[in-house]
């Protein structure tokens, strides 16, 4: 089973956001990033589906300039086989597909795995754009996933349930919570990754579609009335109208 | 010019996240045409009904054989409507499907695409949400086709226009080109589903234990609202994970969301703070929850629950 997982970078999930001045990117002073958790799940599922298929690799890549380094070597102390980076800074999923679509082209992958969404730009949009480059079916927001042969049975979150699909690779997937419980490096681990293979790779075009014009915080909120737990009636009556909503 | 939306059904029925999208379609429109495209058995009724919400003319697929989902599949008919009514704007809900759906559509039709839009285009582009709900970006697509997928709940639905013309469509796909096979759909019955609700009420670990979430599904039941949960609750598995909201779990943006003995940790408020009134019982008035709730109570949900309950059952009985 050949497998390539798409890792991207993000803020940790503590980081209190803002924004620059001209409100065109992150604040990143002081940010710690890591592997989106998602890709970290995708990447922990990949290995499982890689070991339980007894033969296979799992490649990790990214979409970034050279700060991604750390965290894609944190994907080889992992486990994955190598890695690739694509050396662009990535502005657009598009631009993103279109970059690991052409890499994975004619690769003779099975599997395509990303996470359902990166919690930075959260679109959700770079597997099901590769997914179509490629012209592969997909499935998205996974819970599990079992191989026989070329033929995976998976279950997905649906809007009101869950849902069982089968359908034979090659495939793109995205990873979710439930799927499994990410891998944590080990030392050996962490010493393996300095030999694996890291290739850094210049980008086959840079076409972007989309452009971020201004980033803005969530309006302040106006500060919470306190209603005394003695006195609940008194909070229905503000629900009801003050805020108007029950 | 002209605007086409994709009619999301569920076994021939269309939901609200449908009618805000194709509100939003005929909003953005300028009173250019709005076409909506439905893809499986529906009724004329709930078809023509679409109209209601300002799509002029509905494309319907009828045949069964497309009732199943299959993305690639679903995306190449809607990519085909929009061939055929010219469209330069195409709008989804931002539900499951529309989340898979949207970017196949847009790398089909070569156009940019805003995912989770919360408001019309303006001068800036078009606001959606990023960094789980901590900001937002003002987003171009310089494309001349556009793909939006609109956030559920972030728009208001506008009914009261008049019924829709019917036509059938025949797309560029058979029954052949399905590379997915659905084997079993298990529908969450008589359950309001988390992601669509306008009301959630929702536990955290302040709850003690499974035993008392009957506190939390009264209260639920009496508002016809869905019931969530904090991480460590459906780790603990007191809850199903499908519960889980914030970062890891899901997003939502409800009208009403009351929190109950959940701390406010800022993963969970990832998936939460878009919600339009949040109300906080906590018995800590140090709760981080207060600090982005609207209304609060510093007190023991065990003593706060039923007595809510209660008045609210008496309020929906007066009115
Ligand atoms: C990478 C990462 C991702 C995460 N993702 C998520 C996520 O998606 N969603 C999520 O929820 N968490 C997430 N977390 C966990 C998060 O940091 C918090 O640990 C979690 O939200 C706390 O859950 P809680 O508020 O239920 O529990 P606690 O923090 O234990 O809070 C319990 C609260 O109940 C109150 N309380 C106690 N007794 C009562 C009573 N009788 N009546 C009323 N109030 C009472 C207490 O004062 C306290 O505020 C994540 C953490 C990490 C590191
Ligand atoms: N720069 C990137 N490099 C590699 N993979 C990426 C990148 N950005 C996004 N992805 C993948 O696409 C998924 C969805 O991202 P997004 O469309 O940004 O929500 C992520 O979980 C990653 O698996």
């Amino acid at each position: 089973m050949k497998i390539l997982v798409c890792i991207s970078q993000v803020p940790d999930t503590t980081t209190k956001i803002s924004f620059t001045p001209d409100g065109k990117a992150l604040n990143s002073a002081g940010v710690t990033f890591i592997i989106n958790p998602y890709d970290e799940l995708a990447l922990t599922k990949a290995l499982e589906l890689k070991e339980a298929a007894g033969s296979g690799s799992v490649t990790a890549i990214t979409v970034g300039d050279a700060s991604t380094e750390p965290n894609i070597r944190k994907a080889l102390a992992i486990g994955a086989d190598d890695a690739v980076r694509i050396d662009a800074q990535p502005l657009d999923a598009f631009q993103v597909a279109s970059l690991i679509a052409e890499y994975a082209r004619d690769k003779g992958f099975d599997l395509i795995f990303t996470g359902r969404e990166s919690i930075d730009f959260n679109g959700g949009q770079v597997g099901g754009m590769i997914a179509e480059l490629l012209d592969w079916p997909s499935v998205n927001v996974i819970n599990s996933i079992v191989f026989n042969g070329n033929k995976a049975t998976i279950e997905r979150d649906i809007d009101g349930g869950r849902e069982v699909v089968e359908l034979e690779t090659p495939m793109v997937v995205s990873a979710q919570k439930e799927l499994t419980e990410p891998r944590i490096p080990n030392m050996r681990g962490i010493m393996a990754a300095r030999t694996k293979p890291l290739a850094v790779l210049a980008p086959s075009n840079n076409e972007l579609l989309t452009e971020v014009n201004t980033l803005t915080l969530p309006p302040a909120k106006g500060g919470c009335k306190f209603v005394d737990p003695s006195n609940v009636q008194e909070l229905v009556n503000l629900l009801h109208n003050e805020a108007k909503i029950i | 010019m002209s605007v086409l939306v994709y009619a999301e059904n569920a076994g021939g029925l269309f939901k609200k996240a449908t009618f805000e999208a194709i509100t939003y379609a005929f909003d953005i429109a300028g009173g250019t045409p709005v076409t909506a495209v439905a893809i499986g058995p529906a009724s004329n009724e709930e078809l023509q009904a679409l109209g209601q919400f300002g799509a002029a003319r509905v494309l319907h697929i009828a045949d069964s054989s497309f009732q199943n989902f299959d993305a690639r599949v679903y995306a190449r008919i809607i990519s085909d409507a929009a061939a055929q009514v010219n469209a330069t704007k195409v709008v989804l809900a931002n539900t499951y499907s529309g989340k898979s759906l949207a970017p196949r559509v847009a790398v089909r039709l070569k156009a940019g695409l805003v995912p989770a839009a919360v408001d019309l285009p303006a001068a800036n582009g078009i606001k959606r949400t990023v960094y789980s709900n901590k900001g937002f970006a003002d987003t171009i697509a310089k494309t001349s086709v556009q793909v939006i997928s609109l956030t559920t709940n972030a728009y208001k639905v506008e009914g009261g226009k008049p019924n829709a013309v019917v036509e059938v469509f025949s797309a560029s796909v058979s029954a052949a080109d399905y590379k997915i096979r659905t084997i079993e759909v298990k529908k969450v019955t008589g359950k309001i589903p988390l992601t669509e609700a306008e009301v959630v009420v929702s536990g955290g670990r302040g709850l003690k234990g499974p035993e008392n979430w009957h506190l939390i599904e009264n209260l639920a039941e009496t508002l016809g609202a869905a019931t969530a949960c904090s991480k460590p609750v459906s780790d603990m598995h007191w809850r199903t994970h499908d519960e889980h909201v914030g970062q890891t779990g899901i997003t939502i943006k409800p009208n009403l969301y009351i929190a109950v003995g959940i701390s406010g940790a800022i993963q969970h408020l990832a998936g939460v703070s878009g919600s339009k009134v949040i109300v906080a019982i906590n018995t800590d008035k140090e709760a981080p929850f207060f600090k982005i709730a609207d209304y609060g109570i510093v007190g023991d949900a065990f003593e706060v629950l039923p007595q809510l309950n209660n008045a609210i059952k008496a309020l929906k009985a007066a009115n």
